[in-house]
């Protein structure tokens, strides 16, 4: 099993597409590692420099409605595990990318909105950091010496999948 | 209570449900191109799992990016092809014979009614066109897929939309998704299967529901279906011929897939097309869309027409219509790319091709090219193209460039004028 949560990357706008995670120019990449440079390469949003250093270490992203929305690429998911972000929490997401990031052994968090606008209340706090029980299902957020817990929901089968660390293993011994 | 095309084919297909709400499918039809496959390929082949759960069930073709342009591309294309000879897949489509993939798979009989489809490409939603269960899936899903012939799903809810009134002269099946987008929002439809019904679905033909059912992942869903029909069984006739003694055979037997009449849906929305106007997209997203009246006059730099939206020969008939005889203008470069090769020769025969020649259109070999910003057209920063493709997304044809989608109509007239132009006066 992978490990989730640290510091946070706050993209505080609905509807991202995997266009702006990565662009297509880039789907000609045949292994995962050579696609990390170009992570959100083609988001553009008031504060965010897609190589700046909160980018980089971030661990967790935060974000709004409809993430993920677009292409099946699962490029997507690639692109931020091989720069360690494990964990997209967001108000809803787009289906074929949430399935691939469970799939991939990653976790896609759904809050309600509420959920989501108290965790942006930490987005200007330069050491804000979300951490990620599974097991529990509860994610603690921490910043600016504020520490705050929530519980979430996810699907049974999700959760076996991220347990199982993907998909391919749990089917083919199964079907 | 009845049940939804989805739901019965969810029940005829079920595997296992290893958790409540999870449903695994068994697959009638996996579909693969050059660049979601391949990653699958490498990763099957680093398991140890280099197998194939039946290689008359796969069908895989290089359409994307075709011929290569480069050599990073020829890897994929060479990884796909290798494999497709490996396992003797049948059903393999390579330069000279390949097209878009949601164009050149229905094309070739592939897809019947109550079929579970699935392919590493967002738009598998345009196979639900044919009555059947399509989805677009991630690389780790085609994997399993192409591994073990199936897939895991949530039991998807319906949302039915019926289309009722009459087309108006120049619009078109292009112009009414765009206007359920614009109703739905591009999420509106998440997790759920949106049914096409009513009296103007039941007039299409199959290459007009193929662009209702295409853009439904639009709206977030995750297929498109209509109800197999009489239309359904004469386009399928070549391929089902020797099965059924009559088509009245057939057409009852495939209605069996249609939804009950007490079936139910999450939400019914009904529209009268009656009164629709040709359709545009005015921003980065596909729900921000406009009646042409409000978008006429802004200028575009280039046409493209193709793609699994509107790259079929009905959509290059009306598109040649509102061309003959004309010049596109002169600030303006129009690309056409047929969607598949078949597509290509009858509009060649049609005399549909020197149309568009004449008219100062280049005309490109069948791929998805410029559709996603990879060849054969893709835009400069600041530049705007008229499109008759399915995404407008922010870089999607070129970083820095725009898309505004419409109909083949809507684009020819655009291409005539070098701004966006309303159709119905060429008509
Ligand atoms: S034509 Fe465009 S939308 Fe259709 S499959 Fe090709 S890239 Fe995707």
């Amino acid at each position: 099993m992978k490990t989730f949560g640290g510091p946070a990357l706050f993209l505080d706008r609905a509807d991202i597409n995997t266009d702006e995670i990565i662009p297509a120019k880039y789907l000609t990449e045949i292994t995962k590692e050579d696609l990390k440079p170009y992570l959100l390469e083609d988001l553009k949003l008031p504060g965010f420099d897609p190589k700046g250093d909160k980018t980089r270490a971030a661990r967790v992203i935060v974000s709004r409605a409809n993430f993920g929305c677009g292409s099946s690429r699962e490029h997507a998911p690639w692109v931020f595990e091989v720069n360690d972000i494990t964990t997209v929490i967001a108000e809803s997401f787009a289906r074929i990318f949430r399935q691939n990031m469970f799939n991939c052994g990653m976790a896609a968090v759904e809050l309600p909105r509420e959920r989501i606008d108290t965790l942006f209340r930490y987005a200007e706090c330069p050491d804000a950091s979300i951490g990620v029980d599974l097991e529990k299902q509860t994610i603690t957020v921490q910043g600016g010496g504020e520490v705050e817990s929530f519980a979430f929901d996810i699907s049974p089968f999700d959760k076996a999948l991220v347990l199982a660390g993907g998909w391919v293993d749990y089917a083919d011994q199964r079907y | 209570m009845g049940k939804t095309t989805a739901e019965k084919i969810f029940a005829s297909h079920l595997v296992d449900e290893p958790f409540p709400g999870t449903r695994v499918l068994r697959l009638d039809v996996v579909m693969c191109h050059e660049i979601t496959t391949p990653i699958a390929i490498a990763d099957l082949m680093a398991r140890g799992k280099d197998r194939v759960f039946d290689p008359a069930r796969i069908k895989a073709v290089i359409d994307h990016v075709t011929p290569s342009k480069d050599s990073k591309t020829a890897t994929q294309a060479k990884i796909l092809r290798d494999w497709a000879r490996r396992h003797d897949l049948k059903d393999f489509f390579d330069v000279g014979f390949n097209g878009v993939c949601h164009a050149l798979f229905p094309e070739k009989g592939f897809i019947r009614p109550g079929y579970t489809v699935i392919m590493g490409d967002s738009h598998t939603c345009t196979h639900g066109a044919f009555g059947a269960f399509a989805a677009g899936v991630g690389t780790t899903d085609l994997e399993v897929g192409i591994l073990k012939g199936v897939c895991a799903f949530r039991e998807p809810r319906t949302i039915r939309v019926n289309l009722t009134g009459a087309l108006p002269a120049g619009v078109y099946a292009k112009d009414v998704i765009l206007y359920v987008i614009g109703q739905l929002g591009v999420n509106g439809a998440t997790d759920r299967v949106i049914e096409f019904r009513g009296p103007v679905v039941d007039a299409m033909t199959m290459e007009s529901r193929m662009t209702l059912c295409n853009m439904a992942i639009e709206a977030g869903g995750t297929s498109g279906i209509c109800m197999p029909d009489g239309v359904t069984v004469d386009y399928l006739w070549p391929f089902i011929q020797d099965d059924y003694p009559s088509q009245e055979a057939a057409l009852a037997e495939y209605s069996q897939w249609r939804s009950d009449d007490d079936a139910a849906y999450d939400r019914v929305v009904d529209i009268d097309v009656s009164g629709l106007e040709p359709i545009v997209t005015y921003g980065y997203k596909p729900d921000l869309v406009k009646p042409i009246s409000e978008m006429a006059g802004t200028p575009v730099d280039q046409v493209y027409l193709g793609s699994c939206t509107n790259g079929r020969l009905e959509d290059l008939r009306v598109a040649a219509q509102i061309l003959k005889g004309k010049k596109i203008a002169p600030t303006v470069r129009g690309i056409l790319s047929p969607a598949t090769p078949q597509i290509y020769r009858d509009a060649m025969q049609e005399g549909l091709l020197d149309i568009f020649m004449e008219a100062g259109f280049c005309v490109t070999n069948p791929t998805c090219g410029a559709c996603l910003g990879m060849s054969n057209g893709v835009l400069a920063e600041g530049e705007v193209c008229a499109s008759t493709t399915n995404r407008n997304f922010m870089g999607r044809m070129g970083k820095g460039g725009m898309v505004h989608l419409m109909s083949p109509a809507t684009s020819a007239a655009t291409a005539i004028e070098g701004v966006m132009a309303d159709p119905r006066k060429y008509l």
